[in-house]
């Protein structure tokens, strides 16, 4: 199997005297597509928060490679650098075109070449198919192409794991599409991935691993054959079969 | 056509009488304007702290300003520093006084509004980018703060160079007071200047902040989100 990219040891998550997340523990390798799924309100937003050091832990560790992740600490910068990460509320900066948006990390943080800074946005938007857009303002662009932006702004980057936190869950149904389809293609070529999805033939599509998470454990941990076709525990099963819905109109039919 | 006494803002030098009194007036708003705004974003700034005294304390303020109209604070300053302090100050520089206290509140107001307007999405966006607090300040806060505050802070200032048509009460020759002299010494020859002479001042104030308003309206329009 290949290197372990990213480990999460026994991490503890509360707010206030809550506990979001007791005792967990990952281990993402490199070129692995993590899926993880579970009910509203059970820590999957909080993870990928905690695994970014936007929130302070109560207790255990995360590292990536050999580096551990402190909330607040002096090398955060560096390390943010090679984890990209997109939220489900579209982010851009709305004062900065979508260029600018994405040649602001590399060219600010990375001290990169703007010519050449310049030339792979491009080269990436034209991946997304909005190289037209390179000028336009956030504001002039549908839901779905600023997710896609987004997308680009942290693949720019290089990092070497990418967070997704239901990135199509704003999103009008028919542009839900052209936004999975791109990370399906980050999939293909291998990236290391953390995809926090309600979308479940998506996540059989690319899921290497498909973790339950509920009540601040991993629950259930399997491939995605097994998990979305004879899922092991009780709650797992109880969990997707509240995206099922059962014919009632012409039960005969079926 | 009515006489609107027109004829005497071209008697004599009343015209440029006028025009220096709408000098002075805007003189005092701009002396006011550059002094208000700086300290009001630094004012506006402490109240997005979390530090309750200090947040308290320019709450009081605020509202204070608020509630008092501008010409009770002018009478205040003008006539309350004498009284209590044997203070002897200019009409002129009462009304700097007041127009900067006034100012700077309005302005922190708007200052701290803009910034807790900017989403807390757009602080993490950059900081997951690994831009540091200064870069996410320089590059992503502030250009969206400022802005939100422009034009908000343009309408601002046409509301003092208006509200100076209060400060001749304090003494102070502005637009306003040149013209009620000019109505005094005519009264007699022009029974009517009253509407030629206001109607010039109306026409001062309008073309004084006209083009204000309207790179207010421009900048906002151009700057929406
Ligand atoms: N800043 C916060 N302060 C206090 N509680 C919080 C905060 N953020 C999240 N929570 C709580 O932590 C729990 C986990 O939230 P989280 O957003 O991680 O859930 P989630 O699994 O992403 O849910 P969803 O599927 O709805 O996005 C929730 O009960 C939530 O109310
Ligand atoms: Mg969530």
């Amino acid at each position: 199997m290949a290197e372990t990219l990213l480990t999460i040891n026994e991490l503890v998550k509360q707010y206030g005297d809550k506990v979001i997340l007791n005792g967990m523990n990952l281990e993402v390798h490199r070129g692995e597509v993590i899926v993880v799924v579970g009910p509203s309100g059970c820590g999957k937003s909080t993870l990928l928060r905690c695994i970014n050091a936007l929130e302070p832990i109560q207790g255990g560790e995360i590292r990536l490679g050999d580096e551990k992740i402190v909330y607040g600490s002096k090398n955060l910068s560096s390390i943010r650098q090679h984890i990209g990460m997109v939220f489900q509320s579209y982010d851009l900066f709305p004062h900065l075109t979508v260029i600018d948006n994405i040649l602001l990390a590399p060219t600010k943080v990375q001290k990169r070449n703007k010519a050449e800074a310049t030339e792979e946005a491009m080269q990436l938007l034209d991946r997304v198919g909005l190289r037209d857009k390179a000028k336009s303002y956030p504001r002039e662009l549908s839901g779905g192409q600023k997710q896609r932006v987004a997308i680009v702004r942290a693949l720019i980057m290089h990092p070497e794991i990418l967070l997704f936190d239901e990135v199509t869950a704003a999103l009008d149904p028919e542009m839900v599409r052209e936004v999975l389809d791109v990370i399906v293609g980050l999939a293909q070529e291998n990236k290391t991935m953390i995809i926090v999805t309600h979308e479940m033939s998506f996540a059989k599509a690319v899921a290497d691993r498909v973790i339950f998470l509920d009540e601040g454990h991993i629950v259930e941990e399997s491939s995605p054959d097994v998990f979305f076709e004879h899922p092991e525990t009780e709650r797992a099963q109880q969990f997707l079969n509240t995206f099922e819905f059962t014919p009632v109109k012409h039960p005969a039919q079926n | 056509m009515p006489d609107l006494g027109l004829e005497v803002l071209f008697k004599g030098t009343n015209m440029l009488r006028l025009l220096g009194g709408l000098g002075v007036a805007l003189k005092i708003s701009l002396i006011a304007v550059a002094i208000s705004i700086p300290l009001g974003i630094l004012l506006g700034s402490l109240m997005t702290w979390k530090n309750p005294v200090a947040r308290a304390i320019l709450r009081l303020y605020l509202e204070t300003v608020r509630i008092m109209p501008q010409l009770v604070l002018l009478f205040l300053v003008y006539f309350g520093t004498t009284r209590w302090f044997g203070w002897n100050l200019s009409g002129e520089l009462a009304s700097i006084i007041v127009f900067v206290f006034w100012g700077a509140a309005e302005m922190s107001d708007l200052v701290r509004g803009a910034l807790i307007s900017i989403p807390r999405h757009q602080y993490e966006s950059a900081e997951v980018l690994g831009l540091n607090k200064v870069q996410t300040y320089v590059f992503v806060i502030i250009p969206q703060t400022v802005r939100r505050l422009i034009p908000l802070s343009i309408n601002l200032i046409t509301r003092m160079i208006k509200t100076t048509s209060l400060i001749l009460m304090i003494g102070v020759i502005e637009a306003m007071k040149v013209g009620q002299q000019i109505i005094e010494a005519n009264r007699m020859s022009s029974p009517n200047a009253a509407f030629g002479i206001y109607l010039a001042v109306f026409f001062l104030y309008f073309i004084a902040c006209w083009p204000i308003s309207l790179l207010a309206g421009y900048l906002e329009r151009r700057w929406k989100n």
